[in-house]
């Protein structure tokens, strides 16, 4: 087969923002490179991180992999909020902003919101439950892996072959070949593809993980309330992503092998993939936002010093929401006009899911009620959350009201709407959980000060930024649009909203100030629980030894720690002297990254087209899943000795 | 620390594992093998797809995932029947909402 894509697709020219891409890129290579071989670190690199298979590890790589990724979405968002900030601007142009807005999606969904989710479930889960690491370790590296390369090959097409156009929910019949014949969808599609097997199988690593591995004595109910969101989550997570995974899949050979699925002709059927697409996309938001409940619930507790109010309201309303979000997936297309049985079922549903959700926003309120408050920054976070999240989900009834939603469909007020769940919701309880549970990852607190200041600018953005878009929409202006006329009247209120986005950028920077400044000058945290925290986390020190518990805990009841330190003040703590023992550990391996490195080669050939380099992708994967299935030598012991001398190293004994 | 690895229990024999492999190679083949060379008409070819679909999914239980083994089967039990309401759902809904394709067009 005379192959589609030839070099000459392959860079492209002549845009002034790509040829600064690719001059940065470049030059950001050379001094990485320059500087792990200058001090050496190559081997470091590769033994400590490359091939680690410790989930406390895996976590730090995800935040900062997260990180990386929110600040290229946040570019792309202040470049499309520059060019819509005055009437007939030329920043970006039709194509540009179409490319634009499709990855600032996509990244911002899949590769920052996704794996900062995985970020606080691989830091904080095992350490909760009381558990040496998660189910499967090497797995759970494999995850990572196939996470970073997926996100690696879409952030690749801005600079090679030309990025994906057709937005971050890739509709046919727009993302077909016939009107998309470039290599761009190619890379959305095997992006997802490759990241998608890495999430589902994080999935089922923590399902097992919460299930199987709880230290002695932790039954279900006695677990803290972010697992709990974490097991909602999993199974979440189980249930949704085969199904992009097989509806990437069906467009992929339409595209690659000329089938017929969502053509619009041939018998295709293009309305299918929005359906299949939202089967996936309503339980992601969920599988976003329900870790972040997860982590308010942790904080408002112990920034109050009292145990959460309604503890198994939260649970039921927890798993209820996990059920539900599989039954309203229509509401993102009423407008299809599936009729109005159809309409009027899904609507209802969507609906109904406000209840449990209203639940959980009244319990955190009542256990702040009355406890003494701590304003801490992860509390900030808690409380600005609150509002927001209230008046995101307002709007989001107004939206599920089918009829209605003929008029708000695609307009501006559905971007502000989804922007202010996801903001106010997802990334305020992102930041809660990396503030609150930093002192654990690394050992020292954030500067204070700088993280207030992160947190005004961010949420005085916020508003700015969100709130003229609801009244754009009410004025017509429809999303996805890259520009307008003064005729229009729509000026005033948009460039509002680039300010605010400007105000949100520079809250970015004072976050990456607050912790470069802490990293030098940061309160160290000696006692392992800088927070006077409730769960089994804090009782462990800062940062954990790699087998994290020397000695398995036992627990009785909510709240262990706490517990613990009350009996402890009470002077009827007896602890139990147990012997130490040898600790089976699994050893690191390069596999994963090798595994996914193939993935990114094949996944790289097939979005050119170029099957040899695709085949030869694959084939690696094959080899790299054959050697690991015949290696036995996979684990070791830490002796007995080991275990005490970094204890006592770990408690200033040395 | 005890990981929860497949090694440690032992599952299945290898002529069971072989008798699944062939079997959903089958399933998957012979759905193809009709729509390509148009041998049922469309009613037929559907029903026939989507029995062979439930086949395939009884046979990936029973031979792959090891369904009636587990010492406790009742995670077991309850994921089946939240997969099997949200499998219904899918397709179910699936259908549901495309009816009025029919009615358009
Ligand atoms: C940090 C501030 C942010 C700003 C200023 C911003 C701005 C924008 C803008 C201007 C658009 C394009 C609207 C259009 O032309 O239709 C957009 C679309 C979108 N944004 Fe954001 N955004 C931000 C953060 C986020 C975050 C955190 C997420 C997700 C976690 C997100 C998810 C999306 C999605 C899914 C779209 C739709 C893309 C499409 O139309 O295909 N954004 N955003
Ligand atoms: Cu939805």
């Amino acid at each position: 087969m005379e192959p589609k894509f030839k070099i000459s697709h392959f860079f492209i020219h002549g845009d002034p923002l790509i040829l600064g891409a690719d001059v940065s890129i470049g030059i950001a290579t050379v001094m990485i490179i320059f500087v792990l071989t200058y001090f050496k670190k190559w081997k470091w690199l590769w033994k400590e991180w490359l091939t680690t298979v410790d989930h406390k590890k895996i976590g730090i790589m995800y935040v900062i992999a997260a990180l990386l990724m929110l600040f290229r979405g946040g570019v792309d968002a202040l470049l499309m909020r520059t060019q819509l900030a005055l009437p007939n601007l030329k920043v970006l142009l039709s194509e540009h902003y179409n490319e634009i807005f499709t990855t600032h999606g996509t990244i911002m969904i899949l590769f920052m919101a996704m794996p900062l989710i995985f970020a606080m479930m691989n830091i904080v889960i095992p350490l909760q439950i009381g558990a040496r690491d998660v189910a499967y370790p090497f797995l759970n590296a494999i995850s990572f892996w196939l996470f970073f390369f997926g996100a690696m090959l879409l952030n690749l097409s801005f600079v090679i072959g030309g990025s994906p156009n057709a937005g971050w929910v890739g509709y046919p019949p727009l993302s077909e070949l016939q009107f998309n014949p470039g290599p761009g969808e190619n890379f959305y599609v095997l992006a997802i593809q490759i990241s998608g097997i890495g999430s589902l199988a994080t999935g089922i690593n923590f399902l097992v993980t919460i299930l199987k591995m709880r230290t002695k004595g932790m039954r279900l109910m006695d677990m803290p309330l972010f697992t709990w969101s974490v097991l909602a989550t999993s199974i979440l997570i189980i249930a949704a992503f085969p199904v992009i995974t097989v509806t990437m899949l069906l467009l992929f050979l339409d595209r690659f092998a000329g089938a017929h699925f969502f053509t619009m002709t041939h018998g295709g059927d293009p309305m299918m993939y929005i359906n299949l697409f939202w089967i996936w996309g309503h339980p992601e938001v969920y599988i976003v936002i329900l870790p972040a409940f997860g982590i308010f619930s942790e904080v408002t507790s112990v920034f109050s010093k009292k145990v959460t109010f309604g503890y198994t309201s939260m649970v039921v309303s927890m798993m209820l929401i996990s059920f539900y979000a599989y039954f309203t997936w229509v509401h993102h297309f009423f407008t299809m006009g599936a009729g109005a049985g159809v309409n009027t079922f899904f609507a209802v549903s969507t609906m109904i899911i406000a209840i449990p959700t209203g639940v959980k926003v009244f319990n955190w309120l009542l256990t702040m009620y009355q406890g003494r408050i701590r304003l801490t920054e992860p509390m900030l976070w808690t409380i600005a959350f609150i509002p927001c999240f209230a008046i995101g989900g307002a709007t989001g009834v107004m939206l599920s009201i089918a009829p209605a939603d003929y008029q708000y469909h695609n307009s501006y007020f559905l971007i502000a709407h989804f922007h202010q769940v996801l903001i106010g919701g997802t990334v305020f309880g992102m930041f809660a959980g990396l503030t609150y549970w930093w002192p654990k990852m690394f050992g020292f607190k954030l500067n204070e000060t700088l993280g207030r200041w992160a947190f005004w600018l961010w949420n005085i953005g916020f508003y700015a930024c969100f709130m003229p878009q609801y009244a754009l929409g009410f004025m017509g202006m429809t999303r996805r649009i890259y520009t307008y006329g003064w005729d229009m009247g729509w000026a005033p209120l948009n460039l509002i909203s680039s300010i605010g986005a400007v105000i949100m950028g520079i809250a970015f920077l004072f976050q990456v100030w607050e912790i470069a400044y802490s990293v030098k000058y940061g309160e160290r945290d000696t006692t392992g629980d800088p927070w006077d925290g409730h769960t089994l986390e804090w009782s462990l020190p800062s940062p954990a030894p790699k087998y994290n518990f020397a000695v398995l805990p036992e627990v009785h009841g909510r709240d262990a720690w706490w517990k613990t330190k009350e009996a402890k003040e009470r002077g009827d703590y007896e602890e139990k002297k147990q012997e130490l023992e040898p600790i089976h550990y699994p050893k690191n391996s390069g596999i994963p990254f090798i595994l996914s490195v193939f993935f990114f080669i094949a996944g790289f050939g097939f979005t050119f087209e170029w099957v040899w380099m695709g085949a030869l992708g694959l084939l690696g994967v094959a080899i790299c899943l054959i050697v690991r299935s015949f290696q036995y030598d996979t684990d070791y012991y830490i002796s007995v000795d080991e275990i005490k001398e970094t204890e006592a190293a770990l408690r200033g004994e040395v | 620390m005890k990981h929860i690895e497949s090694r440690q229990a032992s599952h299945g024999s290898t002529t069971s594992y072989i008798i699944g492999f062939v079997l959903s190679i089958l399933l998957t083949i012979l759905p193809l093998w009709l729509v390509v060379n148009h041998v049922l008409n469309r009613t037929a070819l559907i029903v026939t797809i989507m029995i062979m679909a439930a086949l395939q999914f009884l046979i990936q239980l029973l031979f792959f995932m090891h369904i009636r083994e587990s010492e406790k089967p009742r995670y077991n039990v309850l994921a089946i029947i939240l997969g099997i309401v949200f499998v219904i759902t899918i397709v179910g809904g699936s259908a549901w909402i495309m009816t009025f394709n029919s009615q358009v067009q």
